[in-house]
């Protein structure tokens, strides 16, 4: 184990390298570049033995991971923005397929009009693909995460995306531990995947299915789906114990113990969010923070549970919901709430969007304009 | 293979790694006399192997199947392939049935390249680490016109400059055969086709061409109609490191209005008249073969491209044009102007 200070992207390529990949294909685009051009050097040194292919586009990139995933390959690729949404259709078929791909998603605008910084447009429009997707707040979850990702992904044989926030996470240098390579290969050891594309095995992958193939292949995806919930647990737990470092939950609580008013948010912001609910506090406003670690599937019962009755959960996003109020955390964290007794106001704000600076100033103004909305 | 895995294992799916015997060079004689270098001079030389299960949902005459199973007698079972949204998959039988004795792996319609690219590479990481034991299977796709010259094309012209390993192999039916016959990329001009009731307007792509511009491995052009060549240009390719590129002329009963016992000849007429060019090039340095070279060169008179054109329903409105003759000579003007452009090539 050593501490570096490195910028996210290093940090998730050290990551991705100790997590053994066998290939990894991708396509440049600001602000995941640097992430690409890291692990590039990796192979250029001779420190990263897979296969690397440079290729022409994310739709590409994201149909190269998949089928070599297929083959039985651990993959990687990494992308942002237009390089996602390019990706669209292939993610569909990635999750649908059970091909455990790990992909980082470098959050930036997406067009139209241009715009380079951080905003969760790109991964939230992904919502629906069937991809289990991580969020991270700092380099140490950017590190920690890639570990996790692959594990819950070959466990459940559904892809994983890591999201963090671009230039904020990726360009800055932040402290962060490393784990010892031998450590990483007791959590991850080889892929040992249930079926491969081999002559010796068979099979037609993807082919023409009617109605009713179709709607089990569904239906048994979104129940595994919410089934990862416990794995991504248990797999927290044990790497917890494997590295002896306390990792955060799927919703990360800080602040006031028994607060009446709570901040959910995730990404960069969330880190931020720690400072605005102790500054609450000190205003007299018991608050804390909660850092949302897993967007997809949703942890309901973490936010149902950490709640109590009768408090104010301010969300905000960096994103919106378009025909909706607020971002997607908003609907989720509504979603989410409905079915508990529990009476829990909850309130909404879309912010940062394409980068606009979220400092604690400007949080702690949207989250008091909010608590007045509630007042009223 | 892990336990888990041989659990996985269907029955019916296993292929039992059979090793082909290697093809003699012959040379082979057309019926019209020309001769044509060929590795087995006679079908029933060719290996028993059928890549093809009998039965296939395609329509009778298909040259689909038909090229499929010339390209299995020379790649045998040690090979997976590549598919994508085309009349080949809808013709392959409902999950759970497969109409290959072959691993298939459908992807996206835009992906067959790049899909291939992770295979084949895959394959390679994997062999080198020691996950999975050799021989390193053949990776091969077999994708139609539309997957290959319009949607796939910049997957395709990258994993060729990439030299990625494994053989792109185009049939090309010149249409969209799966969605009811709309025009290409590859529809020459004047046919008829559901998105181009009036003819189409433009000419098709010369995409062999721009292939060998790539300067791959190897690329070649092929026929359904001259199964020796074809079996050949396969055995030829399969001993090759690298990009491959075959495109299998494919005529086709419904998209070109012909009966479907007709696709063989259709195809040779295609060849006779210099409408599709036979050729092939390693590296680059490009051989005509004997047929086209033969017209080319003025050696051989081409066959008539008139009952060529009116032989096929989707040219009808050339034939019953007052202009026929003038299209007809415009089209044959445009052939010759083809064939001399790939004799400056040599
Ligand atoms: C992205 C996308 N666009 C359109 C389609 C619809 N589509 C399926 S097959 C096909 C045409 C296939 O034509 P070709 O590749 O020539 O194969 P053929 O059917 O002629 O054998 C089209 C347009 C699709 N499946 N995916
Ligand atoms: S339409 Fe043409 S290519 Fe499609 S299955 Fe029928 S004969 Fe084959
Ligand atoms: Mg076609």
């Amino acid at each position: 184990m050593s501490k570096r200070i490195e910028t996210g992207n290093t940090a998730c390529a050290l990551a991705v390298l100790a997590a053994g990949i066998d290939y990894m294909a991708a396509y440049p685009i600001t602000p995941q570049t640097t992430l690409s051009e890291k692990i590039a050097n990796f192979a250029a040194t001779g420190e990263f033995t897979g296969k690397y292919v440079l290729v022409e586009s994310e739709h590409s990139a994201m149909s190269a991971v998949a089928a070599a995933s297929a083959v039985g390959a651990r993959t990687f690729t990494a992308t942002s923005s237009q390089g996602l949404l390019h990706m669209h259709e292939i993610l569909h078929y990635a999750s649908g397929g059970r091909l455990p791909v790990v992909m980082a998603n470098i959050n930036r605008a997406v067009l139209a009009p241009w715009c380079l910084y951080a905003d969760h447009q790109d991964s939230i429009s992904q919502r629906d693909t069937g991809w289990l997707q991580l969020f991270c707040s700092n380099h140490q979850e950017i590190y920690d995460s890639v570990f996790l990702a692959y594990k819950v992904a070959e466990k459940v044989d559904i892809p994983v995306m890591i999201s963090y926030d671009g230039f904020l996470l990726s360009h800055s240098l932040l402290p962060f531990e490393t784990v010892d390579d031998s450590v990483i290969k007791q959590y991850l050891p080889d892929r040992d995947p249930a079926w491969r594309l081999h002559p010796d095995i068979g099979g037609n992958f993807s082919n023409v299915a009617m109605a009713a193939e179709y709607s089990a292949y569904r239906h048994r995806l979104a129940d595994d789906t919410l089934k990862s919930l416990q794995i991504f647990r248990d797999s927290i737990k044990e790497y917890e114990n494997l590295t002896g470092r306390k990792q955060p939950d799927l919703i990360e609580a800080s602040g006031t113990e028994n607060a009446n008013v709570y901040l959910l948010s995730m990404g960069s912001m969330a880190s931020e969010m720690e400072l605005v609910a102790t500054e609450l506090t000190k205003q007299g406003i018991n608050a804390s923070a909660l850092k949302l670690r897993l967007y997809r599937p949703f942890p309901s019962d973490e936010l149902v549970n950490i709640l109590p009755d009768g408090s104010t959960l301010i969300v905000l996003d960096r994103n919106i919901a378009y025909g909706h109020p607020g971002g997607v955390l908003y609907m989720e964290a509504r979603s989410a709430l409905y079915e508990s007794d529990k009476k829990i106001r909850v309130l909404g704000g879309s912010v940062g969007l394409g980068g606009v600076d979220l400092t604690v100033s400007v949080l702690l103004n949207e989250v008091n304009r909010l608590l007045e909305v509630a007042k009223a | 293979m892990s336990e888990k895995m041989k659990e996985n294992i269907l029955e019916s799916s296993v292929n039992p790694m059979v090793g082909l015997p290697h093809a003699e060079i012959s040379k082979h004689k057309e019926h019209d006399g020309t001769e044509v270098a060929a590795l087995s001079s006679k079908l029933a030389e060719m290996p028993e192997y059928e890549m093809v299960h009998k039965g296939t949902g395609a329509c009778a005459g298909c040259p689909s199947p038909m090229g499929l199973r010339i390209v299995g007698k020379v790649l045998g079972p040690n090979s997976v392939v590549v598919m994508t949204p085309s009349c080949t998959v809808a013709s392959t039988g409902m999950m759970p049935k497969s109409c290959f004795k072959i691993p298939v792996l459908n992807c996206a319609f835009a992906s067959a390249a790049a899909t291939a690219t992770g295979i084949t590479g895959a394959y390679d990481a994997l062999i080198e680490k020691g996950a999975i034991s050799g021989p390193k299977p053949t990776v091969f796709t077999w994708i139609g016109d539309g997957g290959t010259y319009d949607i796939g094309f910049q997957g395709l012209s990258a994993a060729a400059e990439r030299n990625d390993d494994f053989i792109f192999f185009c049939y090309n039916n010149e249409a969209y055969g799966n969605t009811g016959m709309q025009r290409s990329g590859a529809t020459p001009r004047h046919a008829i086709t559901t998105t181009t009731p009036g003819g189409k307007t433009e000419n098709k792509k010369n995409l062999p061409i721009l292939m060998l511009e790539h300067q791959c491995a190897y690329v070649a052009t092929a026929s359904v109609s001259y199964p020796q060549d074809l079996f050949r240009k396969v055995a030829k390719a399969k001993d090759i490191k690298g990009f491959r590129y075959i495109e299998v002329h494919s005529p086709c009963g419904p998209g070109w209005k012909i009966p479907w016992s007709e696709t063989i000849d259709m195809g040779k007429r295609a060849v006779k008249t210099g409408a599709w060019a036979l050729w092939e090039a390693e590296n680059g340095n490009l051989t005509i073969n004997a047929p086209t070279l033969q017209i080319a060169q003025g050696k051989v008179k081409p066959a008539s491209l008139e009952e060529y054109i009116e032989l096929q329903g989707r040219f009808n409105l050339v034939t019953r044009s007052p202009d026929k003759d003038k299209i007809i000579a415009d089209m044959k003007d445009g052939i010759e102007k083809d064939l001399k452009r790939l004799l400056m090539r040599l």
